[in-house]
């Protein structure tokens, strides 16, 4: 697990998937590891500030993070990040409900087995959780 | 001792099934014939509802109400319920929604037409109301919702006022034997918990099983966004039969158990991961789900993968309810105007950002500080910041068919009619190739929410006679 030599970039979106809701202008951004190791990994690249980084273009004020390991899951929740929201957004996405493929293209550095597994639990449509 | 019979007799029916067919008002209109099938088909106890009513809509309806007195409720209602009413009514399911927005006795008579017309002689229709708060508020003790300023109440622009109400008024009028309940704003959650409530004989400050329930609703109150809708990406989660797809099913035991579902025959899939991104859909603190019937905590919430489109989910929690209820205002938000027009082929990047400039000069010049937004739609534009820095990286080469899009927010009309058209000026007066356009200006309605004590709202209910 601790090899460097296999460690490896890669997008988000390989190792976990999401859904964003919306209130207001506020967004949050569900995270979904397909696999219960890739949790800790999550848990430790992806923080407030890495996500406020992707969304800063668009306002973000603030992003707190809420950890759910026995859902096996986390909830991102992001405030001013949808340019006044449904009512107000010139946005076309008002909702912004494309938001989480932001989050899905930040890039995280895991073993590459854990994204070969990962793959693996897409496929066969089964879960470790 | 008599508890303890009716406990028995309880146990005889201690799953019960809720369906939902509908998650928004503009919904699938053919989703809930199958979930009803199923419902039949599984020979328990069961409930059908239609959760119509986002946070606008009910505005949009106080709108159509002054039009006209007889609208205000869904407008899709009889083509929600007329595949499933007689059904429904034949089998004891009772069918629950806030179609009725701001008009639940318009909805109530249109459902007895509906019922008479389908040869049903006579079907239990009750409405729950108390929720329209837009007479009383400004006389009610406001409270500001959250961090927000306290909202000004006081104005006169305010559309529609409503409360949220929770889930005991609809318990009690199914209580008075209604096929059918209709309600304004209430609780997603309400929807589901009710007939719960009503089935279960679960008291109101049984925190866990009221925590059981709200998740049930909210599993259920999107309609198939738990069947693998706002869900599906070839490649990474593949959906089969999205054109069938299923809509949800929980089925619920008296010690508050649940397994999420779907019609068998039909699209779409149950699984744990659709279930997890339906959990946290639209969640905060996930340890405080605010509802007026129990305050939800998801921290020790569970998914288990009980074999092909069954999942389980345990672990919800409850804890007592807020005192206060969300009062949610809408009031006038002025107009959005639009405008598109699409350019295809070699340079199509560089003619769209000169159409989008020439457009936004031309709009700024006549209406100095306007607020305005440029898009090139596939360049980049849902992931842009209202400046459009991103879309100032791009190389252009490589876009081939893209599109110009315009809009503005103002509060005058007429503006926002005038820059619309300015983009359809593009036609003569633009860049080479530029074809396609659409101009919209629509009305806007903006949001605020606030909280009032639970005691000044009073939730009504009652039977509405077929004759009324």
């Amino acid at each position: 697990m601790n090899k460097a030599s296999n460690m490896i970039d890669v997008p988000l979106r390989e190792i976990a998937h999401g859904r964003t809701g919306d209130k207001g202008d506020r967004a949050n951004i569900s995270i979904i590891p397909y696999e219960a190791e890739a949790f800790a990994y999550i848990a430790d690249q992806l923080t407030d500030a890495r996500m406020r980084d992707a969304f800063a273009h668009r306002g973000v004020s603030k992003v707190v993070r809420y950890d759910l390991p026995a859902l096996g899951a986390f909830n991102f929740v992001l405030d001013d990040v949808l340019q006044g929201g449904v009512n107000g957004s010139l946005n076309l996405d008002g909702h912004g409900k494309s938001l989480s493929f932001i989050a899905m293209s930040i890039n995280l550095r895991v073993p590459a087995e854990l994204v070969e597994s990962a793959r693996k639990a897409r496929e066969t449509n089964e879960s470790s959780v | 001792m008599r508890r303890i019979i009716e406990r028995d007799r309880f146990m005889t029916k201690q799953v019960f099934h809720v369906g939902n067919a509908a998650g928004f008002s503009t919904d699938r209109l053919d989703s809930a014939a199958p979930v009803v099938a199923a419902l039949i088909a599984s020979g328990a106890p069961s409930a059908l509802f239609f959760e119509t009513l986002a946070e606008r809509t009910l505005a949009f309806a106080q709108r159509a109400k002054l039009a006209d007195p007889e609208a205000g409720y869904t407008p899709d209602l009889e083509g929600f319920l007329r595949p499933v009413l007689k059904d429904c009514v034949a089998h004891g399911i009772p069918i629950l929604g806030n179609f009725g927005a701001a008009n639940p006795l318009g909805a109530a008579k249109a459902i007895h037409r509906l019922a008479r017309e389908l040869g049903l002689e006579s079907i239990k229709v009750a409405v729950v109301e108390g929720d329209d708060v837009r007479e009383g508020l400004r006389s009610m003790q406001v409270q500001a919702w959250e961090e927000e300023a306290l909202f000004d109440v006081q104005r006169d622009d305010i559309v529609a006022a409503n409360v949220y109400l929770g889930a005991q008024p609809i318990a009690e009028a199914l209580a008075l034997g209604a096929d059918v309940v209709v309600t304004g704003r209430v609780t997603d959650s309400a929807l589901a918990l009710a007939p719960l409530i009503h089935h279960f004989g679960w008291t109101a400050d049984d925190w866990d099983r009221m925590a059981a329930g709200v998740l049930t609703g909210h599993l259920l109150e999107c309609g198939a966004q738990i069947t693998g809708g706002y869900f599906a990406d070839p490649g990474y989660k593949d959906v089969a039969g999205m054109a069938s797809i299923g809509y949800p099913i929980v089925e619920v035991s008296d010690d508050g158990g649940l397994v999420v579902t779907k019609p068998t025959g039909t699209g779409g899939r149950v699984d744990t991961r659709t279930v997890k991104e339906q959990i946290l859909y639209e969640i905060h603190d996930p340890a405080n789900y605010l509802t007026p019937d129990v305050t939800l905590d998801l921290t020790s919430v569970q998914v288990l993968d009980l074999g092909p489109d069954r999942v389980q989910v345990t672990g919800a929690k409850g804890r007592p309810a807020p005192e206060t209820l969300k009062v949610t205002i809408s009031y006038a938000g002025g107009w959005l105007g639009e405008g598109e027009i699409s350019y295809a082929g070699p340079g199509a990047a560089a003619r769209a950002r000169l159409a989008a400039a020439t457009a936004q000069q031309r709009i700024e010049t006549q209406y100095p500080g306007i607020d305005i937004r440029a898009d090139v739609i596939g360049l980049v534009s849902i992931f842009d910041g209202d400046t459009g820095e991103r879309a100032k990286g791009m190389q252009d080469t490589k876009w081939e068919d893209v599109r110009v899009r315009i809009a503005v927010n103002t509060e005058d009309q007429a503006v926002a009619a005038m820059a619309a058209r300015e983009v359809e000026t593009l036609y003569c007066a633009g860049p080479a190739g530029g074809g396609g356009v659409r101009r919209t200006v629509t009305p806007r309605i903006k949001t605020a929410s606030c909280l009032v004590p639970r005691e000044s709202v009073q939730p009504r209910f009652r039977l509405v006679p077929a004759d009324e």
